[in-house]
């Protein structure tokens, strides 16, 4: 299920997500056929590893209101900087297990390199500005915060 | 009027807040409404601050009806 504050390039779900899905329906809802070239997406995957230890499960939390709003001025700032047709991201929150998916950036351009560089972009600036938390289960069912997101450009 | 004051992940465990509402008396700035909520709890240096859902620092001020955050650095993705 979407959040009340969802728009229509943001979603933040608190069921399972679906990445093929959902670019297949927002692209034949909001994209023309023949008006973009390009098509770049990202998915992250929830790894069952992570410092070295075991993880078993996340919990992922969010600031209602304030992450859909942070996610959207993220695409407004793409929007200005590179010729984009269309930007989803979508970003679960909830209990989730390894092999879920938790996120879907995709951008849609006449080319290449503006739906490329974009959906980098977005990436890394989701990571270092939206509201999200991630708090771990580990192996012996002890519970950790992921305290920082590492620097995507120069891990 | 008031102020909402709103806690996530490791800082609403760290307070013991998850979100609750103060009065206005003696509240000018972010740093204000932290130290009404946190008592002497130190602010940890990595604390992330909104104001009405955009980030603001520590100096921000604040009036009443505004939604104050307090969080730990971003961990989505």
């Amino acid at each position: 299920m979407a959040s009340a504050h969802s728009t229509r390039s943001v979603k933040v779900v608190t069921e399972a997500l679906d990445p093929w899905q959902e670019l297949a329906a927002y692209q034949s809802q909001h994209l023309t056929a023949g008006k973009f070239g390009a098509t770049a997406t990202f998915v992250g995957t929830m790894r069952d590893f992570n410092e070295g230890d075991d993880v078993t499960g996340m919990t992922l939390e969010h600031y209602p209101g304030m992450t859909e709003a942070q996610l959207q001025r993220i695409i407004d700032e793409a929007q200005e900087q590179w010729p984009l047709e269309e930007v989803l991201i979508v970003h679960r929150v909830g209990p989730i297990l390894p092999g879920d998916p938790i996120v879907l950036v995709a951008c849609w351009s006449a080319h290449r390199a503006a739906a490329f560089e974009a959906c980098r972009h977005l990436m890394e600036a989701l990571k270092s500005r939206a509201p999200f938390w991630k708090k771990e289960t580990l192996a012996d069912q002890s519970h950790r915060w992921v305290e920082k997101n590492t620097d995507g450009y120069h891990a | 009027m008031a102020i909402k004051v709103k806690c996530f992940a490791s800082m609403r465990e760290y307070l013991d807040l998850s979100e609750r509402e103060i009065g206005i008396d003696g509240i000018s700035t972010v740093a204000d409404v932290w130290r009404a909520v946190a008592g002497d709890k130190p602010m940890p240096d990595n604390t992330l601050c909104a104001v009405n859902q955009s980030q603001a620092n520590a100096a921000f001020s604040v009036s009443s009806g505004d939604e104050v955050a307090f969080f730990p650095p971003v961990t989505g993705g």
